[in-house]
């Protein structure tokens, strides 16, 4: 590596991948739940699974998300990170805040955890996604915070890059949106409406900033294209995801009491939500295409390009199947939604921390690409996790339609659970795929202990 | 994309909409923070619902329901479940979990009191009485 101080990421990066595991491991647990129900019942409930689930990955993606960040910052600005030593204090204070959030889950009736860290004094808690009891809120705030500091301030003091500018634009935004995880009104619509500022601004609005940023870095690395071009690329696909997303807020706000108008908003501009991903998905093979040097490190090519891929269908291809008002009048909260929101959380983020990962930990362990074996192990697990995911969105998507038509559409309505018996067949092949893609993340565990020869890294 | 178009055009761009579409969302949510008491059934927020939506959330009913369409889908959906089965209903099934029936999915008792419960079903009525565009198809949610 170039900077010294570029090793804080490597924390980082190995937390991101263990509490990745810990993700999987729970997503299978309710999986389960699914097609037995009382499946480690009582000891762990279907919601505690779920917000096990649903904050591992939020967590190992903001891990991801700053080790990305601790890593390419001081590269991009041609300078030493502004205090290594904050950012490992914050490393652990993150890590141990999350550990303690999911034992919190795991161990303590979620009222009483409710109860035991101050939810009376500011209720927050019990809305999807933002489960976390106040203290790890006001912790996460105070993490990113002085992560943000710690970047902004080496970025200061050195070269500033579109790169850097755009990933470190999509921080704050990150941490900004946050805040209204802080504002809870007892009016359920005003709630709804101000929820989704945090989570559709992240996912389909700030998030991509960094997803874009990532993915720059990573081309110009391993292509050896010229930055001005890849930049130009980036700009375009930024103002494609903000211009189409920010306004495509409006495909949440069809059935939860907010005015119509939302309907014709939501619907134009979310139908072009999928263009920035389309972008993208060209923009990595061009790229590539055009490469002006062989990388050693095949396997983080085959993730970057996996990433452009995978966007576009998850969240693009499947965004746009039920984003249409008159659709998503009969798909929303189905299990197409499901189907939508793991491949695009896999496509998108997932991948792209695995890219920058699959980049820079070879180089954070002093070589420029793993040796062969390594590599051809990595791209295996690639294979298995992605083939797994398009199984596992396929089987939702079919448990999906017939659920809409079985329980929505039809002229003799089943209730909810009637119909989910109905479609069992194809939550048991979602299980089953859904142990593929453990299986090839255990692979992709192992590829980080396979030997063999390296190259050292030039600089 | 040829040398005619430069990275400083296309960063303007990006600024430009960016702040051009940002302002517009912000626009659009006056409008229906202006538009919302006509539909968001705000009138009918007592006391007793506040309590039942502060129950509602730490239980974490929406780890497993969802409601007006937005939460888990691994239990039925709650937006409607007042219209569909009444307050009886509900106060009774909440005080028989669970079910214990082998291989179906179990829901947790929460030992609410009797007035928790009447505030829940409140909570339940009220949001029933929102205006969603006529959300859900039908009566099964």
């Amino acid at each position: 590596m170039q900077y010294k101080s570029q090793a804080v990421a490597m924390p980082y990066f190995i937390a991101a991948i263990g509490l990745f595991v810990g993700q999987i491991i729970f997503g299978l647990i309710m999986g389960m739940q699914y097609v037995v129900g009382d499946f480690l019942f009582p000891e762990i409930p279907f919601n505690v699974a779920r917000m096990v689930h649903t904050n591992l990955l939020i967590v190992w993606l903001l891990f991801g998300f700053m080790g990305a960040a601790y890593y390419m910052i001081p590269e991009e600005s041609e300078t030493e990170l502004f205090s290594p030593k904050l950012a490992l204090i914050m490393f652990w204070i993150f890590l141990v805040a999350g550990a303690a959030t999911i034992l919190g889950y795991l161990l303590v009736p979620y009222a009483t955890l409710a109860e035991m860290t101050g939810n009376d004094l500011l209720a927050t808690m019990g809305r999807e996604f933002l489960e976390q009891p106040l203290p790890t809120k006001v912790g996460i705030v105070i993490v990113a915070l002085a992560f943000l500091f710690n970047i902004t301030m080496t970025s200061l003091k050195g070269r500033k890059t579109a790169i850097s500018m755009v990933l470190l634009l999509g921080l704050w935004g990150l941490a900004i949106f946050f805040l209204f995880s802080f504002y809870n009104p007892v009016n359920l619509v005003r709630d709804k409406f101000y929820w989704w500022w945090v989570v559709h601004l992240w996912v389909e609005g700030v998030w991509e900033l960094i997803l874009g940023a990532l993915l720059a870095f990573v081309l110009i690395k391993v292509t050896g294209v010229d930055r001005e071009v890849i930049e130009k690329w980036l700009y375009v696909i930024i103002t494609l995801a903000l211009v189409t997303g920010i306004i495509g807020t409006g495909h949440h706000y069809y059935w939860i009491g907010a005015p119509e108008y939302w309907q014709w908003w939501g619907s134009i501009f979310s139908a072009l939500e999928p263009l920035p991903f389309f972008a993208m998905t060209v923009f990595a093979f061009n790229m590539v295409n055009r490469r002006r040097r062989e990388h050693p490190n095949k396997a983080a090519v085959l993730w970057a390009l996996g990433t452009g891929v995978m966007a576009f269908l998850g969240a693009g291809v499947w965004g746009f199947l039920h984003t249409l008002a008159p659709v998503n009048y009969y798909t929303h909260g189905s299990q197409i939604t499901a189907a939508h929101g793991h491949m695009a959380f896999y496509g998108a983020y997932v991948m792209v921390v695995l890219t920058i990962i699959s980049y820079a930990m070879p180089i954070l362990r002093g070589r420029a690409a793993n040796s062969n074996k390594a590599q051809v192990l990595e791209m295996w697990s690639f294979w298995l996790m992605t083939i797994a995911m398009v199984f596992i969105t396929l089987f939702l998507t079919a448990a999906g339609i017939l659920q809409v038509w079985l329980q929505r559409v039809s002229d003799a309505p089943m209730s909810f659970m009637a119909t989910q018996d109905q479609i069992s067949l194809f939550f048991w092949m979602r299980e089953w795929a859904g142990v593929m893609f453990f299986i090839g993340l255990l692979v992709y565990l192992v590829s980080f202990f396979v030997k063999g020869e390296t190259q050292p890294t030039k600089a | 994309m040829s040398g005619i178009f430069t990275k400083s055009m296309a960063r303007n761009i990006f600024y430009g909409g960016t702040v051009f579409f940002f302002l517009l969302f912000l626009a659009l949510t006056f409008d229906t923070e202006r538009e919302l008491p006509s539909r968001d059934n705000s009138a009918n927020i007592t006391p007793q619902v506040a309590a039942g939506k502060h129950i509602w959330e730490t239980r974490n009913c929406i780890g497993c329901h969802s409601l007006l369409g937005e939460g888990a889908y691994f239990a039925p959906e709650l937006g409607n479940v007042y219209v569909r089965r009444g307050p009886d209903f509900i106060k009774a099934w909440m005080m028989s979990q669970p079910t214990g029936a082998p291989g179906r999915r179990q829901m947790p008792n929460f030992h609410l009191t009797d007035s928790e419960l009447d505030e829940l079903v409140a909570f339940l009525k009220y949001t029933s009485e929102i205006n969603t565009a006529n959300w859900p198809p039908n009566i099964e949610g």
